[in-house]
């Protein structure tokens, strides 16, 4: 750090705090500590239960995580889980990556286009649903497009089938996320050096190699942001599901995060619920400390 | 899409080459990018265009065929007897409050931990911005629990309470970072002025945060309005759920009327959309904040 940039943020002096400033802080530590970390940890003590809700939690110990690994719809939303991830993570990545660097550049049009890309991020996950629940009906648009272009075989019962209904939602889900990491990368290439760019133009080199040895390489840190947040994103995901297929037909589009609303709050299984929570929170805990430790980085 | 090769890297390349990538590459970039925008686009396009047929045009000719009448039935249906009316207002009765009071309590805890030697300022950031990263799934059955408790299940105010209890750790963090870009010598000044802890936040932090607080609350409210699983999670009366929840209600009971489920799923997007075009600057520094530098 330079003399004059630690003019700048110098930290606070060591001194007494005036008591205002402690209110300042308690009383928004106080609201979060009661309404998030104190249910977080309630989580724990109600997945080692069983429980309907009424009358006190029975303690059973470890046995809602062994029936959970016995229970196939359980393992049939982990592995949906995991494809969702995947799926989700790389498609969105490619997409918004590949768009980022197309429009990075200041041309005619840009705006136009980085606009309608990134519109459809401020439409709620359900609304996204519904749009393409609309789209996929065995009579709708995207049917009806196949027809017109003479792949009438690829015609098909999208959302009604067990074998295409994950993935119908997975589109409409990227189609929603793609303008958001587009952002999160243009943000990054606006940090890269565009004079390595232009020396390694002059150069000769072609646009794959300067893109892969030259700008890729600068874009370490949002690369790890956006994994995270995919990450963190995707093992969050329901209002998209529930509003496109309800985890349906037979358990195909199932997430765990369903599967969990669908015990507690369909079936009241408070207590095996809360263990797929936990399960939840335990596969999600590795990318969030992998966030965190970039947040600290940023605040030094 | 990429500029093409340069082929030969002679002098004469050298000299000029931005101009003539540029040259090159332009109609090339639009030919790839005008389609691709256009199919983009083309979902909400069909969406709009069903919503203003009438259900007997959709149920003769099919849902993907072009409109053959136009009119506003739909909606009519949508925002009356589908209760989207009354649901949006009920979004906007939950956003407004949550999304100002969350904003007004992290700026506080901001100013507190930017400005002050609070022990374990650092840890104490940290397990805020944790908080808002947790799953919802590990919070949703202990809340409600505690929501009956409090005697505010079923409330709007409990809807607000938790989005606020769920927001702050993110609005905390990004303020907290801005505020430590502003110059101590700023605050110094005020207080040999004779300005006390509340004045230095209320009349010089506050006004100085204002880029930061208008990205935050243009994606705050996104967020907030565009919440599901909060809302069937807390409110159990169906009168009471925000549009999204409502939504989904209404495609249940007009299962065939694909008109009306279009219509409100427009309505439910236009609020969100509005804020987009309106603070467009402002909603993408929000989408940034936080995740990159």
């Amino acid at each position: 750090m330079t003399m004059a940039a630690s003019r700048v943020v110098r930290r606070p002096v060591r001194g007494r705090v005036p008591w205002p400033v402690w209110l300042f802080l308690l009383v928004p530590a106080a609201v979060e500590l009661g309404w998030v970390f104190w249910p977080g940890i309630n989580s724990f003590y109600l997945s080692m239960t069983k429980w309907n809700g009424l009358g006190a939690p029975l303690s059973v110990g470890l046995k809602n995580f062994t029936d959970l690994f016995a229970d196939d719809v359980f393992r049939q939303a982990l592995g949906n889980n995991v494809i969702w991830a995947i799926g989700f993570g790389a498609l969105s990545v490619a997409g918004g990556l590949a768009l980022a660097v197309a429009l990075n550049r200041p041309r005619r049009g840009v705006g136009i286009y980085r606009s309608a890309i990134y519109l459809p991020m401020v439409f709620s996950l359900a609304v996204t649903g519904l749009f393409w629940r609309v789209l996929y009906q065995p009579d709708g648009t995207i049917n009806a497009t196949l027809g017109l272009v003479g792949l009438t075989s690829w015609q098909h019962q999208w959302l009604a089938d067990p074998k295409t209904a994950l993935y119908a939602v997975l589109v409409a889900a990227v189609w929603r996320q793609v303008g958001y990491v587009m952002v999160l990368y243009l943000a990054g290439l606006k940090g890269c050096d565009p004079s390595l760019d232009d020396a390694a133009a002059v150069d000769g080199t072609t646009a794959w190699q300067r893109f892969w040895y030259v700008v890729w390489p600068q874009l370490r840190g949002v690369n790890t942001v956006v994994f995270a947040v995919t990450v963190i994103d995707s093992l969050r995901t329901f209002d998209i599901v529930w509003a496109m297929t309800g985890g349906g037909p037979y358990h195909s589009s199932e997430l765990l995060s369903t599967y969990m609303f669908e015990q507690g709050f369909t079936f009241l299984n408070l207590g095996y619920a809360s263990a797929i929570a936990v399960v939840i929170f335990a596969l999600a805990i590795l990318f969030i400390i992998t966030y965190l430790v970039r947040a600290t980085r940023q605040e030094d | 899409m990429a500029a093409p090769v340069l082929e030969k890297p002679a002098v004469s390349a050298t000299v000029r080459p931005p101009a003539r990538r540029r040259r090159r590459g332009g109609w090339l970039f639009h030919a790839i990018m005008t389609p691709l925008t256009l199919l983009w686009v083309a979902p909400m396009v069909f969406v709009v265009l069903i919503s203003v047929r009438s259900f007997d045009d959709i149920s003769r000719r099919g849902l993907a065929a072009l409109p053959d009448s136009f009119g506003l039935g739909g909606f009519v249906t949508a925002v009356g007897e589908g209760g989207i009316g009354l649901a949006l207002l009920t979004s906007a009765e939950v956003t407004v409050p949550a999304v100002i009071l969350s904003l007004w309590l992290a700026s506080m805890a901001a100013f507190a931990l930017s400005r002050y030697h609070i022990p374990f300022r650092r840890a104490i950031l940290l397990t805020m911005l944790a908080g808002n990263l947790l799953p919802p799934q590990i919070l949703l059955i202990p809340v409600a629990r505690i929501s009956e408790g409090l005697g505010i299940y079923d409330t709007l105010v409990g809807l607000v309470a938790i989005h606020v209890g769920f927001g702050l750790g993110f609005y905390t963090f990004v303020l907290h970072g801005f505020m430590r870009s502003i110059p101590l010598e700023i605050t110094d000044a005020a207080k040999i002025d004779g300005a006390g802890v509340v004045q230095t936040y209320w009349r010089i932090i506050l006004p100085l945060c204002r880029p930061s607080l208008a990205a935050l609350g243009a994606l705050a409210t996104t967020w907030i309005f565009n919440d599901l699983i909060w809302s069937i999670t807390v409110l159990r009366t169906q009168a009471k759920f925000p549009v999204t929840a409502a939504l989904l209600n209404l495609q249940g009971g007009y299962v065939s009327n694909w008109n009306v489920v279009a219509a409100g799923a427009i309505l439910a997007a236009i609020p969100t959309a509005i804020v987009f075009f309106a603070f467009q600057r402002h909603f993408v520094s929000g989408l940034l904040m936080g995740s990159t530098k």
